[in-house]
């Protein structure tokens, strides 16, 4: 009953998450976007879930473990990133552009 | 009723997803962020996932929005500086992948999923009944899943260690 109203939020969040993506140029607010997608694919996963039986919870675990390593180590990058160059922008990333 | 609450709550999300990408001020886009997560955790519940409904508000709007707003704050990214939302190029650029990708992925609210591997109604909550809202999902975790539990944990143990070496300013 509640199948295609989750897919269709959750199809919405995903646009946005990438919406977001190809609008901003601070690496973390990208990085916060990209939360947003996976986010999207876990109520996927859990609205899957409640009809194909409870495995769809079990992977949503298996994304969350996923997004937090992802979440240290790419803090971890555009913090060294910001000591080389004192900024987060996208911008400024373009080393192999001119070297 | 159950509808009303979910469509609620979706909207909410879909809003504050929407403020989130659309704040200038970081801070903003993380706080925004925050409800967000919150207002997916509510639509877990109402899909029947309650255990996943508190790891999303401890694990993500809990441990993973701090950690971004710890890092916004260490590099003092708050400040009122030149806004870092592209150009109207840009933003041409996005509304139009962004509308194409919502056209491509709209099919899905009308998903029928085949009969012979749909569960009837009801059946997660007689399972959550049975096991408790915790087992059900432990036994799966813990039985047919647990080599990839393993490797999520060895997964983790990476993380740490290459987020505090990447973090580290010497060697």
């Amino acid at each position: 009953m509640l199948l295609g109203p989750a897919l269709g939020i959750s199809a919405v969040l995903f646009t946005l998450g990438v919406f977001g993506v190809l609008l901003r140029r601070n690496a973390i607010v990208i990085f916060m976007c990209v939360e947003l997608m996976l986010n999207a694919v876990n109520l996927t996963f859990v609205a899957l879930a409640q009809n194909l039986g409870v495995g769809g919870q079990v992977f949503v675990f298996f994304v969350m473990a996923v997004a937090a390593a992802e979440a240290a180590v790419g803090l971890a990058i555009i913090l060294a990133v910001y000591r080389h160059k004192q900024s987060v922008s996208l911008q400024n990333m373009n080393l192999l552009k001119d070297g | 009723m159950i509808l009303q609450f979910f469509w609620i709550f979706g909207v909410i999300a879909m809003g504050s997803a929407l403020l989130c990408i659309t704040r200038k001020n970081p801070i903003a886009s993380a706080l925004w962020l925050v409800v967000t997560l919150f207002s997916i955790a509510a639509l877990f519940v109402l899909l029947d996932a309650q255990f996943l409904a508190v790891l999303q508000v401890l694990v993500y709007a809990g441990a993973i929005m701090v950690l971004f707003l710890f890092v916004i704050m260490l590099l003092n990214l708050g400040r009122p500086g030149p806004s870092d939302i592209k150009g109207p190029l840009g933003i041409g650029v996005a509304v139009v992948l962004g509308a194409a990708l919502l056209f491509l992925l709209q099919p899905l609210t009308r998903t029928t999923l085949p009969s012979a591997i749909t569960l009837p109604p009801g059946s997660v909550p007689l399972l959550q009944e049975h096991q408790g809202i915790v087992g059900s999902v432990a036994y799966p975790l813990f039985g047919a899943y647990l080599i990839p539990f393993e490797i999520a944990s060895v997964l983790l143990l990476a993380a740490i260690v290459g987020a505090v070496v990447l973090a580290k300013r010497k060697l």
